[in-house]
């Protein structure tokens, strides 16, 4: 457990002014950095450095620094969230590189989700794919008592591991295609799987689907990168399930 | 006679809410139409109240600083929400949950407010389970709950150790079905940067859009504040690292009463601080007492040899190790409220009995739960929890000990609401974490998410419709009038004023630097000296920070270290008053402790003679102090008693 210090890195980061701009790899040094940092706090220090140097800072999402808000998005030596498995970016610990190493930082890359500005993408796609339909219709008020509809607990502990994801994007960034296909089957399967979201489970899976289609995401082709570095562990099982939820719902039309 | 009136209605405690509800104004779905609501936060209160008030009818603009209204820090709560269903049998009820929470936050709260909150608990949970909300089951399909610190039955009820995630995924839908209706304009990475008044009413606020830089002026006839807490005054806290008191603040300069501000909780359970290139502290979920026992060594030799890597924690015998909570709190043992489990540690810490190369750290020990109900229990329980640790410290908690230490998680203190959740601005309400309303001087664990929904989905959609009523002749808001011009240039002028000083350090050089002074001297031990030090400190940092930060980038662009430096500028304001109100109150109370005012054991002992009351700070213009009013508090249904976990 004892930290060590790397006493020198090499960091080659993807810049861009901003979405309409071009942008380039630019390459920066930081020295005497503890094993026992985080990632971002890593970049916290490397961009300290910059200021004082008069250099602009690098732009990064990130919010919670726990791997919950799933604001954070880096694509770390060719892997999102980085070397490491189960983490989001913020998780990450720089025990997990070697003194000298050369590290490479780009954003997300995918057509959906263009870049704002250096390492920070526009994700509001995912927001308009749960507005299509990843909610159910109920009001404030008028509902029954939370215990008049018994759930197996196995169901509850399915619906659970879907609604895990954190809506980062790694997925997307992950897959050669650039397909939402499983954060779209994770919330598909979170509320198919219990009884209050059954209800909608037809147009649902259907009107999400369109909508993700209609914004330029890919299509699945099975390759399962998306399940390998999705720091939540989102299986893809869930998109087997999206796609038969999604069958039923063509041919009840 | 204080000039405050906090409109609690008259009638038996249990009557009150029923009455008033009945007594209110409704507004019909015809006017409702018209009335604009304006919602900043989309936290568990901000997208619970954005989602239930565009439901009625209202048109909602919601604004959050993030890309997304999911990222909300409530996304970040572990444990649990309370509520009093008495689904175990346990004996739980209504009166229990709110004599609790009365008790738990060391009678610095109003009894009202508290009971209206045990009150529509159960309704919470009936509403997250239509929506979806995956809570942990038992076999038997029906929902499993656990008890939490400061409480003897059973009414926490959880989603694994992401409760608040589930919760907020849960309010995020019904925001998200109203987005897409229409009914809700969301403005996402957009941040508040003042509230504006109209013929002494708030009217609407300017915002920075984060993307473009472009100052925006947003017109309503009423404006929610649910901006969360303020405990990143103190630098590393368990906070997410955008979470700030600005919104809050700009309220207080428009006249809001800022309450209580000294009233920050400390969370007994964090991973330690180490090195000094730490960003912020991350929460080990306070249900883990339930299963883990806390210890240090009881030699003195023992903790040395620990604290230099020595020995390891598993070389100790179990005779040798002090259960210093289970010893001194034989009734409550690990389960003893936040506050006392906190100052226990540090008390112990602080006599050399620490357990890391720091000297501050304690153990939390799974050794004997995994020995009582087998590993697979555990990690059931617990598994993400484990899993979290392991990656922030690369020690198996299976294995060995976690070790733990406490931070500052929660701000109690907040905007004045009166019993309707307005501010003292006409039209300006404060929901969530943001205001100063249920928890007093110490809030129970998994009752902040409680106070979030409740307040968000069962009683601001009702109390704002008393205002709202008398509103449906106002016009639409116009955002060309004066005020919102004046308020725009406030802001623009105050931007480049922080632009402009283009000096030699980064933000975080100061916000380093007041979080230090935060946490000696306002932090779990306070003194009239250290607080008046405090005040005197902060002053020179602020000097220094308005002429020596160095803001790179440009303002028509997203820049992150533009944002900072407004919260920081704001954080350097509020840990003055916050030292101001721990000056004036000379007593100890739940996570306020005065070291003048402790028991002979050390305990903390409260002046109910003396400061039975919620200060109300009023700002009174830059550089001058701020006035003192106080809002009495009355108990007409609990005893008061010096709280005993013994
Ligand atoms: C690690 C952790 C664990 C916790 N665990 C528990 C638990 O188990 N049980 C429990 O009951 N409580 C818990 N709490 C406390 C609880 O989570 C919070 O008190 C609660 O969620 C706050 O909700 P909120 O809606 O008031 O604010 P938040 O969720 O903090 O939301 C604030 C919102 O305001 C927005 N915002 C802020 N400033 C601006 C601005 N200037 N302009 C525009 N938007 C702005 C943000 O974008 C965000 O949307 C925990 C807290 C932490 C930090
Ligand atoms: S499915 Fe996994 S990778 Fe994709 S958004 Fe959700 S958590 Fe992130
Ligand atoms: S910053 Fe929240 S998940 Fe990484």
């Amino acid at each position: 457990m004892a930290d060590k210090i790397l006493k020198q890195l090499k960091i080659k980061v993807w810049r861009q002014k901003n979405a309409k701009s071009k942008g380039r790899f630019e390459t920066y040094t930081i020295e005497n950095i503890s094993t026992g940092s985080s990632f971002l706090e890593m970049m916290d220090i490397l961009n300290n450095d910059l200021i004082e140097k008069g250099i602009d800072p690098i732009a990064f999402d990130h919010d919670c620094r726990e791997g919950i808000c799933g604001t954070c998005s880096l694509y770390i030596n060719g892997r999102p969230h980085g070397p490491d498995t189960e983490v989001t970016t913020c998780q990450l610990h720089m025990r997990k590189f070697k003194d000298g190493e050369t590290i490479i930082i780009e954003p997300w890359r995918a057509r959906a989700f263009p870049v704002i500005k250096d390492l920070v993408v526009d994700r509001s796609a995912f927001e308009k794919i749960l507005q299509a339909g990843g909610f159910v219709s109920v009001n404030t008020g008028g509902v029954p008592d939370a215990n008049a509809i018994p759930v197996s607990r196995e169901d509850a502990e399915e619906s659970m591991d879907a609604a895990a994801c954190i809506g980062c994007g790694a997925c997307v960034a992950a897959c050669k295609n650039s397909s939402a296909m499983l954060f779209v089957s994770a919330k598909v399967s979170h509320l198919a799987k219990l009884p209050q979201g059954k209800v909608e489970a037809d147009t649902r899976a259907m009107s999400m689907v369109a909508k993700m289609d209609e914004l330029g995401f890919g299509g699945c082709t099975n390759t399962r990168a998306c399940e390998a570095e999705c720091p939540k562990s989102i299986s893809i099982m869930n998109i087997a399930r999206l796609n038969r939820e999604y069958l039923k719902a063509r041919l009840s039309r | 006679m204080s000039i405050l009136d906090s409109k609690i209605p008259q009638g038996p405690l249990a009557e009150k809410w029923t009455k008033h509800k009945s007594a209110i104004k409704v507004v019909s779905p015809a006017n409702k139409r018209k009335l604009e609501v304006i919602v900043v936060g989309t936290g568990l209160g901000g997208a619970s109240a954005a989602a239930s008030l565009a439901e009625l009818g209202y048109k909602v603009k919601a604004f959050c600083y993030q890309d997304s209204p999911r990222r909300a820090h409530s996304i970040a709560a572990q444990g649990g929400i309370n509520a009093a269903k008495n689904y175990q049998n346990d004996n739980d009820s209504v009166f229990r949950l709110f004599y609790d929470t009365i008790k738990g936050g060391d009678y610095r709260a109003r009894e009202a407010n508290v009971y209206r909150l045990a009150e529509v608990s159960p309704n919470i949970i009936d509403q997250c389970v239509a929506q979806g909300v995956p809570f942990g089951r038992e076999y038997g399909g029906l929902l499993d709950n656990r008890s939490f610190g400061g409480v003897l039955v059973s009414r926490t009820f959880y989603a694994r150790g992401q409760t608040g995630q589930q919760l907020l995924i849960g309010a995020y839908q019904a925001l998200n079905r109203q987005i897409a209706k229409g009914s809700v304009e969301m403005y996402n990475r957009h941040e508040m940067l003042d509230v504006v008044v109209v013929d002494g009413k708030a009217r609407g606020i300017i915002a920075r859009d984060l993307v473009s830089g472009k100052i925006k002026r947003f017109g309503a006839h009423a404006v929610v504040v649910a901006t969360g807490g303020y405990g990143n005054v103190f630098f590393l806290s368990t906070n997410a690292m955008g979470s700030n008191g600005s919104a809050a603040w700009q309220c207080y300069k428009k006249g809001a009463f800022m309450s209580n501000p000294c009233f920050v909780q400390i969370h007994p359970t964090c991973i330690p601080v180490h090195g000094d290139q730490q960003s912020k502290l991350t929460l080990m979920s306070e249900s883990l007492r339930n299963d883990g026992r806390v210890w240090v060594p009881k030699k003195k030799e023992d903790a040395v040899k620990l604290q230099k890597g020595e020995i390891g924690p598993n070389d100790i015998a179990d005779e040798d190790r002090d259960f210093y909570l289970e010893r001194r709190y034989p009734s409550y043992g690990n389960l003893v409220p936040r506050d006392v489990a906190s100052r226990a540690a540090k008390e112990r810490c602080d006599a050399g009995f620490g357990v890391n190369a720091e000297g501050k750290a304690v153990f939390l020990d799974f050794k004997y739960s995994i020995e009582r109900l087998g590993k697979d229990v555990i990690t059931a329980r617990y598994g993400n929890l484990f899993q979290m640790y392991e990656k922030i410290t690369d020690t198996d908690p299976y294995k060995e000990p976690m070790m733990i230490y406490p931070a500052i998680h929660y701000s109690m203190g907040g905007t004045w609401v009166d019993y309707n959740l307005m501010t003292t601005v006409p039209g300006l309400y404060s929901i969530g974490e943001a205001n100063f309303s249920d928890h007093g001087a110490n809030r129970l664990g998994a009752s902040a998410l409680m106070q979030g929904l409740a307040d968000g989905y069962f009683v601001l959609p009702y109390t704002i419709g008393d205002y709202l009523a008398d509103e449906i002749m106002t016009p639409k808001t116009d955002v060309n009038a004066p005020e919102f011009v004046e308020a725009e240039k406030a802001v623009t002028d105050r931007i480049e004023k922080l632009f402009n000083v283009k000096g030699s350090k980064p933000v975080d050089y100061f916000h380093k630097k007041l979080g230090h002074i935060m946490w000696d001297y306002v932090g779990m031990s306070r003194n009239a000296e250290g607080l008046k030090k405090a005040i005197e400190e902060i002053k020179v940092i602020r000097e220094e920070f308005w002429k020596d930060v160095r803001i790179p980038g440009e303002l028509d662009n997203l820049n992150p270290e533009l944002e900072k430096a407004g919260r920081v500028a704001d954080f350097l304001d509020i840990g003055e008053l916050m030292a101001r109100d721990a000056l004036d109150r000379n007593e100890s109370c739940g996570g306020h402790f005065r070291e003048e005012s402790a028991t002979e054991e050390g305990e903390a002992k409260r002046n109910d003679e003396q400061f039975t009351y919620v200060s109300c700070w009023e700002y009174k213009g830059e550089g001058q102090e701020p006035v003192l009013h106080k809002e009495d508090l009355v108990f007409e249904n609990v005893k008061l008693t010096q709280r005993s976990y013994k």
